[in-house]
């Protein structure tokens, strides 16, 4: 086929569908909240010294590092959904988390005696952060993986593993009131691991279904 | 707030009325870019040794890509930019396809705006083999429209249609066509 008549079949298609890629972003984030939530109310819950442990620095450190992670993720992913973005700033704000925990742990290491580091990093609940965290994960990352399919990434994998880092971050968000280990050396292991772990799914999934 | 397009910027002026729904305008900015896409798909086609046998394809795949993802464009910003990232995207695409590992290197498109190309009148593209992947009403649509040169009111009377059935269809069958070349393996 000539371009020319091929350009005649696309002109004779003009008006776009109409896609706000903002509000589809927005409806995805919601959506897939509510799955997260869903299963946070079937299998996980908060912990039963929830209001105490809610006075403490520790505890509430770890919701502030999920946002630090969720948040940024999030907002670049949206960007990136442009084929002519630049990550500009944002990309820098990734590090905000790894920057939080970096020093959380290095305060824990000052204030904690060195015999106790190995027993906080292990805590009591690894297996079910590096477990729980992905599957709540899950529905939120599915959510934004289709809102994406709207977009144009230049990097349909890199952008499906920031949909995996911000559906990790927000699971971390909800999965931090759960867990009783609050110590950064737990938080500064198992939470990272289980982000990764969103991150190469996410990842995968981008480059099977972002593609374009 | 509407953003004033500088005097230099015709394309995004007529991209805003392609979206509004002028046709006529919408053909021609696509063959305007299709001109500028050409040179850059030969110019990155000679680098890596592969010959001109597919630039036409790439250049189409390009401008189905510009067509199915418009609405990615900003309004606010020019058109230039963009239409450069989704044509340096689909061309390293396809050069991957067909085996180059290392198509990073493109250099801006902006060059190339100056000098646009002709379409050779003995290039052929995959587009007609990909329409086998249509069903036989899309492909039918495809072909009035593209090869015979029908309008879409022409093509409606014909299979009995409503014009808006016959849009839809259209759509759909650009839709496909867009995946089935992103499979497709020369």
């Amino acid at each position: 086929m000539k371009t020319s008549e091929f350009i005649a079949a696309l002109a004779a298609d003009p008006v776009p569908e109409p896609v706000d890629l903002g509000r589809r972003f927005a409806a995805a984030s919601a959506l897939g909240l509510i799955g997260a939530l869903a299963l946070y109310a079937l299998f996980v819950g908060p912990r039963p010294d929830f209001a105490e442990a809610a006075r403490t620095a520790r505890f509430n450190l770890k919701f502030l590092d999920a946002l630090a992670l969720a948040l940024p993720s999030l907002m670049l992913l949206v960007r990136l959904a442009r084929p002519d973005a630049k990550p500009g700033v944002l990309g820098l704000w990734l590090l905000a988390p790894l920057v939080l925990l970096a020093f959380a742990v290095s305060v824990e290491l000052a204030v904690t005696p060195s015999g106790a580091w190995m027993a906080r990093l292990i805590g009591e609940n690894w297996m079910y952060c590096t477990t729980m965290i992905p599957m709540m994960a899950a529905p939120i990352l599915a959510a934004l993986i289709l809102a994406v399919r709207a977009g144009a990434p230049r990097s349909p994998a890199g952008s499906g593993a920031l949909a995996g880092a911000a559906s990790a971050g927000i699971a971390a968000f909800l999965y931090a009131s759960h867990c009783p280990d609050d110590s950064p050396l737990f938080v500064a292991t198992w939470y990272p691991l289980a982000t990764l772990i969103c991150a190469a799914v996410g990842a995968l999934a981008g480059r099977r279904f972002l593609a374009w | 707030m509407p953003v004033e397009s500088p005097p230099d910027d015709p394309w995004s002026n007529m991209m805003r009325a392609a979206i509004a729904g002028d046709e006529g305008v919408y053909r021609r900015l696509l063959e305007e870019i299709g001109r500028s896409v050409r040179v850059m798909a030969r110019a990155v086609f000679a680098r890596a040794r592969l010959g001109d046998a597919d630039v036409e394809d790439s250049v189409q795949e390009t401008l189905l890509a510009i067509h199915l993802k418009r609405h990615t464009w900003d309004p606010g910003q020019k058109l230039a930019p963009w239409v450069n990232a989704v044509a340096r995207h689909k061309i390293i695409d396809s050069m991957r396809r067909r085996g180059v590992r290392r198509a990073e290197n493109i250099e801006d498109f902006e060059d190339f705006l100056a000098a646009p190309a002709e379409e050779d009148p003995h290039a052929l593209s995959d587009a007609k083999r990909l329409m086998e992947a249509l069903t036989p009403r899309q492909r039918d649509i495809v072909r009035s429209i593209s090869l015979d040169g029908q309008s879409i009111a022409a093509t409606a009377a014909r299979l009995m249609m409503t014009e808006v059935a016959v849009r839809v269809a259209l759509h759909r069958a650009l839709k496909s066509m867009g995946a089935a070349w992103r499979r497709s393996v020369s």
